[in-house]
C-alpha cells in the first residue's frame, strides 16, 4: 500500500516524523564519496576540467584569441618600458678615443631603450670582435647607464710591413696602423715575414739589449727563422735560429766588457754560435792594416 | 549440499578479502533495532594464524571505527517480513556508520535471531591406517559425517566440528600431526530456513554490499558475552531479544546447541500494551523506564501517567500503578523463560559439568530479570554484558549490543567451520598415484 500511495502522489502531505533512511540515491552518493579516488576526482578533477572547458571554449574564437595575445603583449611592453628599466646612456671605459668611437658606431640602438630589447651577450661579442679590444665587458648599470668597459689591447711593438706601419700586442695580434714611425717612438720596431708569430722572442731580445736600448732600430726576421738586431749606424747583430737570447746576451757582455758596439762594426755575426764573427767597418779595416796590405 | 558448501567458501573467501582490505561491516537484524559496527583491522596476520584464544581473545587486532544504530523496521521475529522497510534500516544504519567512520565499507557479516534455528549433533569416522593426519584427513572426516535430512527448505548456517577423536583419545581440538587408525569427528549442526537467508541476501545485495559471512546472533552473542571459563566447562547465554529470545550452550569453547524462542521484549510490548489500552510506543516507553518483575507494596503507590491523544479528558489522564504494569510483565517474562528451560532441557543442559547461564540482550535490562531467572532457570545466573572491545562508543557497550560485538570477534577470531576444509577428491587414480609415490618415498 505504502508503495501504491506514494505512486499516486499522497505520499507528499507531511509526515511529522522525518524518515532518517536516506533515499537509495542518497545513500549510493555517500558511498560515492567515501571511496577516495572518486573524491579526489570530484574535488580536484571536475574543477580542473570545467575551467579547462570554459577556457578552450573561450580560446576557440579567434577575436577572442587575438584579443588575449593583444593584451599580454600590452601588458608586457608596459612592463618593459617602466622607468627603472631603462637605459638612457652609455658609458665606455678604459677606451681611447678611436676605439670608443668604433664601439660606439656598434651600439645601434636609440637611447632611452628597454633594456629587455638589448642583447647584451651579442653586443659583448661584437666589442670585443674588434681588433683594438682585448676584453670586453658589457653591463647595465643601475641609473639606467649601458655600461661597457673596455680592455684595449696594449700594444709592444711596431710592425712594418710594405704597406705601412701596424701596432701589434705581446700575441702578435695586429691593433691599429699608424702613419709615421715617430708617432709612437716608445715602442721598437719588428720587421720580416712571420715575425709577428715570434712575439715572446722578440720581447726577450729587446729586454736583453737593454744596454744598448737607446740605439736599437728594430728587429728584423730573416728568413721567417731567425733575427737580427739593427742598432744605428747600420750596425747589425745576426743571431742564431736557437737560442737567440744567449747569443745577444754574449753580444752584450761583450759591449759591456770591451765596448764593443761602439767601435766600427758593420756586423756581429753570431749565426754559427761556436764562431762569433765580427765584420768590421772599412775605417777600421784601414786601421788594422795599412795600405795595400790587404789585398 | 555441494551448492551450499560452495556458497559458504565463497562467503569465506570474500571474509578474507575483506580484512585483507581491512574493513568490514557488521550487521546485526535484529527485531527492534538494527545495528551496525564498522571495524578496522590492521596489521593482523599473526594473531590471525595463531589457534588459540589469546589474552585480548583475538581483539587486540581490531579497531571499532564507526557505530550506529536505528530502529528496525520490516523485521519480525528476527526475520525480513517487509523487505523494502528491512532495506531502508540497513542502509540507514550503514550510511550512519559510514558517516562515523569516514569509510566505505563493501563487506558485511551479518547476523539475525530467528528463521528457526535447529541445532544437529552429528558424528563420522574415516580409517586413517596408521598415517599422519592432515587436512585432508580432517575434511574426509567431517564430509564423512551422515548429514540428517534437515528439509529441502532449510540451509546449513554453521557447522563446526566441535571434537576430534582418535582410537579410543577423545576430546582432541586438533588431531592434525597425531598417527592413528580411525579418526572420528563430532560436528555441530545449525540450519535456517533457507527462504528467510534468501530475503536478507537479497535486501543486503539491494544495499549494494557484499556478504562475506552469516551468523546465528544467538552464536554471536554467546561469543561475546560469556567469559571463558563460561565458554570452556559449559554455559548457556540467553539472548532476550526484541522479537526471539536466543539460546546458545557452549562448551568447551564450542557451541554444542543453539535454539530459539519466537518470544521476546516486544510480546512483552504489546502484552501492556494490549492490557492497559495503549500505543505500542507509550508501552516501550513504560515497560523501559518503569519495567520490573518483582512488585513490592512501594510499587502500588507509584503511579505512571500513561495518557492518550484521544481528546477525552478523563481517557487522557489515566493511571496505573507500578505494580500493575508490573502484573502485567511477569507472566509473559516467566513464559519465555519457561520455555527456554524447556528448550535446555531438551538439549540435555543438565548433564554439563557448570550450568551457568548468563542473560543478555536488549530484554535482560528488565530489574529483578536475575531473580526471576534463578527460579525458573537454577541458580547460576548472571547478567551478562558484551565483552569490551576497542573504539566501541559507551552507547554501544550495553547488553542490547552483545550481538553486535560478538560478530566483531566472530570476523577476527572464526571459528573453524566444514567448509574450511577441502573436500577429499574421491578417485582412484588419484589415490593410487600418491600410494606410489608413497611408496617411492619410503623405498628410495
Amino acid at each position: 500500500m505504502r508503495s501504491l500511495r506514494r505512486l499516486f502522489g499522497q505520499a507528499r502531505t507531511r509526515s511529522p516524523f522525518r524518515d532518517p533512511a536516506p533515499t537509495r540515491w542518497a545513500y549510493r552518493y555517500q558511498r560515492w564519496m567515501l571511496t577516495p579516488a572518486f573524491r579526489r576526482f570530484v574535488h580536484v578533477g571536475v574543477p580542473i576540467l570545467c575551467v579547462a572547458a570554459i577556457a578552450a571554449s573561450w580560446f576557440s574564437q579567434d577575436a577572442n584569441r587575438a584579443r588575449f595575445t593583444g593584451a599580454v603583449d600590452e601588458i608586457k611592453v608596459s612592463f618593459q618600458h617602466r622607468p627603472e628599466f631603462m637605459v638612457d646612456r652609455m658609458e665606455i671605459t678604459g677606451a681611447n678615443i678611436s676605439v670608443a668611437a668604433a664601439v660606439q658606431a656598434l651600439v645601434t640602438h636609440d637611447f632611452p631603450v628597454s633594456s629587455w630589447d638589448m642583447d647584451l651577450p651579442r653586443l659583448q661579442d661584437r666589442v670585443t670582435e674588434l681588433a683594438a679590444v682585448e676584453h670586453a665587458v658589457v653591463r647595465i648599470r643601475g641609473g639606467g647607464v649601458l655600461e661597457i668597459a673596455v680592455d684595449e689591447r696594449a700594444p709592444v711593438a711596431i710592425w712594418r710591413h710594405t704597406d705601412g706601419l701596424r701596432l701589434i700586442d705581446a700575441n702578435g695580434e695586429m691593433i691599429a696602423i699608424i702613419n709615421a714611425r715617430a708617432d709612437r717612438a716608445d715602442l721598437p720596431l719588428i720587421v720580416g715575414e712571420g715575425a709577428m708569430a715570434q712575439m715572446n722572442e722578440a720581447m726577450a731580445l729587446f729586454a736583453t739589449a737593454r744596454p744598448v736600448a737607446d740605439r736599437v732600430r728594430g728587429l728584423a726576421r730573416i728568413g721567417a727563422r731567425r733575427w737580427d738586431l739593427v742598432l744605428d749606424r747600420g750596425q747589425r747583430i745576426m743571431l742564431p735560429e736557437a737560442d737567440a737570447a744567449g747569443a745577444l746576451q754574449r753580444v752584450m757582455a761583450l759591449h759591456q766588457g770591451q765596448d764593443l758596439m761602439e767601435r766600427d762594426i758593420v756586423a756581429v755575426d753570431m749565426r754559427n754560435p761556436a764562431r762569433p764573427t765580427v765584420r768590421m767597418g772599412a775605417m777600421a779595416v784601414m786601421g788594422l792594416y795599412p795600405a795595400g796590405d790587404i789585398e | 549440499m555441494h551448492d551450499l558448501y560452495q556458497n559458504q567458501r565463497a562467503m569465506r573467501q570474500m571474509r578474507r578479502m575483506a580484512i585483507q582490505r581491512g574493513v568490514v561491516a557488521l550487521l546485526d537484524i535484529g527485531t527492534s533495532k538494527a545495528a551496525c559496527l564498522i571495524l578496522r583491522f590492521d596489521g593482523s596476520e599473526g594473531l590471525l594464524d595463531s589457534d588459540d584464544i589469546g589474552s585480548m581473545a583475538g581483539q587486540s587486532s581490531f579497531r571499532v571505527i564507526g557505530a550506529a544504530t536505528t530502529r528496525a523496521r520490516g523485521v519480525r521475529f528476527g526475520e525480513v517480513d517487509a523487505m523494502q522497510e528491512t532495506e531502508l534500516a540497513i542502509r540507514t544504519v550503514v550510511q550512519a556508520a559510514q558517516k562515523m567512520a569516514q569509510v566505505r565499507v563493501d563487506h558485511v557479516i551479518a547476523c539475525f535471531s530467528g528463521a528457526r534455528p535447529r541445532s544437529y549433533g552429528l558424528d563420522g569416522s574415516i580409517q586413517v591406517d596408521g598415517a599422519v593426519v592432515d587436512d585432508q584427513h580432517v575434511g574426509a572426516v567431517l564430509a564423512a559425517c551422515d548429514m540428517p535430512d534437515y528439509g529441502v527448505d532449510r540451509e546449513v548456517l554453521h557447522a563446526q566440528p566441535v571434537n576430534f577423536a582418535l582410537d579410543t583419545r577423545s576430546g582432541l581440538s586438533d588431531p592434525r600431526g597425531h598417527i592413528g587408525h580411525k579418526l572420528s569427528s563430532d560436528l555441530h549442526l545449525l540450519t535456517v530456513d533457507s527462504s528467510i537467508i534468501q530475503n536478507l541476501l537479497f535486501c543486503l545485495k539491494r544495499c549494494d554490499l557484499e556478504v562475506a559471512g552469516l551468523a546465528s546472533s544467538a552464536y554471536v552473542s554467546g561469543i561475546s558475552s560469556l567469559v571463558e571459563d563460561e565458554q570452556e566447562l559449559g554455559a548457556a547465554c540467553i539472548d532476550l531479544g526484541g522479537g526471539t529470545t536466543g539460546i546458545s550452550v557452549f562448551m568447551r569453547k564450542h557451541m554444542i546447541y543453539a535454539d530459539a524462542v519466537r518470544m521476546g521484549g516486544d510480546h512483552i510490548t504489546s502484552d501492556i500494551s494490549m492490557g492497559l489500552q495503549i500505543p505500542q510506543a507509550t508501552a516501550e516507553r513504560i515497560k523501559t523506564f518503569y519495567g520490573g518483575t518483582h512488585a513490592t507494596g512501594m510499587d502500588d503507590r507509584e503511579m505512571i501517567e500513561i495518557g492518550g491523544e484521544t481528546g477525552d479528558w478523563h481517557h487522557d489522564r489515566r493511571t496505573v500503578s507500578r505494580a500493575e504494569l508490573i502484573g502485567i510483565m511477569r507472566p509473559r517474562v516467566e513464559e519465555i523463560l519457561e520455555e527456554v528451560r524447556l528448550r535446555l532441557d531438551a538439549a540435555g543442559f543438565e548433564h554439563l559439568p557448570s550450568q551457568q547461564i548468563v542473560l543478555t540482550g536488549g530484554g535482560s535490562q528488565i530489574p529483578g530479570l536475575d531473580a526471576l531467572a534463578t527460579k525458573i532457570l537454577g541458580q547460576q545466573v548472571r547478567i551478562g554484558r558484551p565483552l569490551r572491545v576497542q573504539g566501541l562508543p559507551q552507547s554501544a557497550t550495553g547488553p542490547g549490543f552483545s550481538a553486535a560485538v560478538g560478530l566483531a570477534l566472530f570476523a577476527a577470531h572464526p571459528q573453524d567451520e566444514w567448509w574450511d576444509f577441502d573436500i577429499p577428491l574421491e578417485g582412484d587414480a588419484q589415490r593410487s598415484f600418491k600410494r606410489a609415490v608413497r611408496w617411492f618415498k619410503e623405498n628410495w
